[in-house]
């Protein structure tokens, strides 16, 4: 081989890494689907894949009230599936698929609002639902859940299941009272402070400590709330997932974020001593939502899923056991009259005041990628460390 | 006729070069394209995705980006090269502690233990890895909690202050991995010291050498090729894992694994995380080139 082909090996090896990029995700077709003709194409079958988080539905001796309800109404078998361990990495195991337009194997598939969810409606891999087809959501569904800035007018999700983040402490180990988020930053818990290493949280957070909205906030105000995240570092024992929960229980923190349906969970199960508190700055309210993929085989099974998922009974049966906040105000008559349950039904943490539905804000929307690369470049820091 | 008979030796020169040279080459082709295709063609192409740019929406462009490197090194609101160093200290102080742990344990059952309780006692080493190793760890943040019978014991008895804990600090990460890799480093050794002939120990005692003698100079260098392997296998784990920082640690114990899984999975930043990754994987590369000169790779011949 001369210098001549050596120089074509080159250039052939440098025009091969050129073509070595990563493909996008986004679908430009999506955006051109006429979905009312998509919905009168679709025919109706037996079957629903209903991908969840763990323990996010009602279940007794292995056997799920609602689901068996469904089938014997509307004869469709449902295969549930609980394999969403966070939103991160579920969308990384469907996103080649819905990216190459292939079958997930999912019809119903529940996450949360944030980056993953936006990037799903962004990407079109999701389904625009037939509001026509969703009566008992418009008649029963709370004012909390319906037409969220994240997705106006549900065009692509309805709710599974709502929470709230604010701030949960060991009555045990603090005697005095929580109020705020200034508590997070009490020297006196020195190393016995918890927060999330989600960084949504943990930003929106400082935020509403600053008298900040979230949903409204700018990436110059994002900046000042990291003074005081750096400030309370050194008194914080750890970021942590969903193991937060755990380091309550068990007393390495005795003050933490928490999601409020986690404590309402401990109090039943052994630990009557931990508290949830809405912060007067404000708690953070985030919703779970069902949500359709692109090429689910079974659209139509999804949509009367969640058309029957959304009455008081059915609402009432799913969260007497999952108990995080209800999406349908009236399923609290139900589980105190029908399943006898006054623990859940009088629940604050489940059916919340509207005192404290006045005091939550959702979570800043992304409008595309570079905002959310913003966002983790001003609060990875401080988790990362 | 001397004529007649030179040519075919002109002739047979070349052939007989190559046939006396080609076939070590011929049979390293299994072994190099082994090594092409897990080792070469994945470090390579990591390099690449790591000079590009873009997003995962509208995907990446290879730019030659070589910036990044600097960026991530050097001017980062993210210490990147802290978490690296603190991983290769991690990294250390694991294999060190486990080669103090794991030899005597591999010493005892090699040379104090009868035949008969041989297999049981190795079955023990290796009986933690039954259950996944995640589970493992997550047990020993349930073990080591505050109100945990550990601490909470120790708490009792006064042996230690009320602020004392475990969790969350440098020394738990290390704990979590000397527990997860020990039998990595007992196994190679144990191999290595039951493959030394007892001959050789009585010899030693016959020259006179006492118990410190004989284990020095005779047991000890004739298992050298089980330590060597046993710290390859235990430092290169240790310094990649991100499960023992993240269920273990806390702040500050942040290291390069979890740094590449969280800038994979939840940034969505592939060109940090391939950057990273390359970063450490050239690194360890030049630690196990320079440990393997000065060691001598013989070692680990003489243990297969």
């Amino acid at each position: 081989m001369g210098a001549a082909g050596k120089g074509l090996g080159l250039l052939s090896m440098a025009a091969l890494l050129a073509s070595c990029g990563i493909a996008g995700t986004l679908d430009h077709e999506g955006a051109k689907v006429d979905w009312p003709a998509f919905w009168k194409g679709q025919k109706r079958t037996n079957q629903l894949n209903f991908a969840n988080w763990p323990l996010y539905i009602d279940s007794e001796h292995g056997k799920t009230e609602s689901l068996e309800l469904f089938t014997t109404m509307t004869g469709i078998k449902v295969d549930y599936q609980p394999v969403i361990q966070a939103d991160a990495s579920f969308y990384a195991t469907v996103e080649p698929e819905l990216a190459a337009q292939e079958v997930t194997g999912y019809d119903i598939m529940v996450i949360t609002n944030g980056w993953y969810f936006t990037q799903l409606v962004n990407n079109g891999f999701l389904i625009e639902l037939d509001q026509s087809k969703l009566p008992n959501f418009a008649k029963y569904a709370s004012s909390l859940v319906k037409d969220p800035s994240y997705d106006p007018g549900n065009k692509h999700s309805v709710t599974w299941q709502t929470g709230f983040t604010g701030i949960a402490y060991n009555t045990k180990m603090i005697t005095r009272e929580i109020t705020s988020f200034n508590d997070l930053a009490d020297p006196a818990f020195t190393g016995h402070v918890g927060m999330m290493n989600d960084n949504v949280e943990l930003g929106s957070a400082a935020l509403l400590r600053m008298g900040v909205d979230p949903v409204s906030s700018t990436p110059k105000q994002w900046r000042e709330s990291t003074e005081w995240l750096k400030k309370q570092r050194p008194l914080v024992s750890g970021y942590y997932d969903q193991s937060y929960i755990s380091h309550l229980e068990n007393g390495d923190t005795w003050i933490s974020q928490a999601y409020s349906g986690d404590i309402f969970q401990a109090n039943l199960s052994g630990y009557p001593h931990l508290k949830y508190v809405t912060p007067k700055e404000g708690q953070i309210v985030w919703h779970d939502n069902m949500v359709i993929p692109r090429q689910s085989q079974n659209a139509l099974s999804a949509l009367s899923w969640m058309n029957f998922y959304y009455t008081p009974k059915i609402a009432g049966i799913v969260e007497d056991w999952v108990s995080y906040v209800c999406p349908v105000p009236e399923a609290q008559q139900y589980i105190r009259d029908v399943i006898k349950d006054p623990t859940v039904a009088n629940s604050p943490l489940v059916f919340p005041s509207a005192e404290s539905a006045k005091l939550s804000h959702g979570y800043y929307i992304y409008r595309d990628y570079d905002e959310y690369q913003t966002w983790n470049d001003v609060f990875n820091p401080i988790i990362e460390s | 006729m001397t004529d007649v008979l030179e040519r075919p030796k002109a002739i047979n020169k070349k052939p007989s070069w190559l046939r006396r040279h080609s076939p070590p080459y011929w049979l390293s082709l299994v072994g190099g394209g082994w090594m092409l295709l897990f080792f070469l063609i994945p470090l390579v192409s990591g390099l690449i995705v790591s000079l590009e740019t873009g997003n995962p929406i509208s995907g990446y462009t290879l730019t030659w980006n070589w910036h990044i490197y600097s960026q991530l090194f050097v001017h980062s609101d993210i210490p990147y090269s802290t978490f690296l160093l603190r991983s290769l200290y991690y990294g250390v102080a694991t294999t060190i502690l486990s080669i103090l742990i794991a030899y005597p344990m591999a010493y005892f059952i090699a040379f104090r233990v009868s035949v008969r309780w041989k297999s049981p006692l190795i079955l023990l080493v290796l009986l933690s890895f039954f259950v996944s190793f995640v589970i493992r760890t997550d047990m020993w943040s349930f073990v080591l909690a505050q109100q945990g019978f550990v601490i909470s014991g120790l708490r009792k008895l006064h042996l230690v202050s009320a602020n004392f804990h475990i969790l969350g600090t440098s020394n738990a990460v290390i704990g979590g991995d000397i527990y997860n890799n020990l039998p990595f480093m007992v196994l190679p050794i144990y191999v290595a010291l039951e493959r030394i002939d007892r001959r050789i120990l009585e010899a030693a005692r016959d020259l006179y050498s006492n118990g410190r003698q004989v284990f020095l100079r005779v047991v000890l260098p004739l298992s050298r090729a089980g330590i060597f392997a046993g710290v390859l296998l235990v430092f290169i784990t240790t310094v990649g894992d991100p499960v023992n920082s993240s269920l273990l640690g806390g702040v500050g114990t942040y290291t390069i694994g979890q740094a590449i899984q969280d800038s994979y999975l939840t940034n969505q930043q592939f060109n940090v995380a391939a950057a990273l990754s390359t970063v450490l994987m050239v690194i360890l590369g030049i630690i196990m080139f320079a440990y393997a000169k000065i060691f001598g790779t013989e070692n680990l011949e003489n243990l297969v």
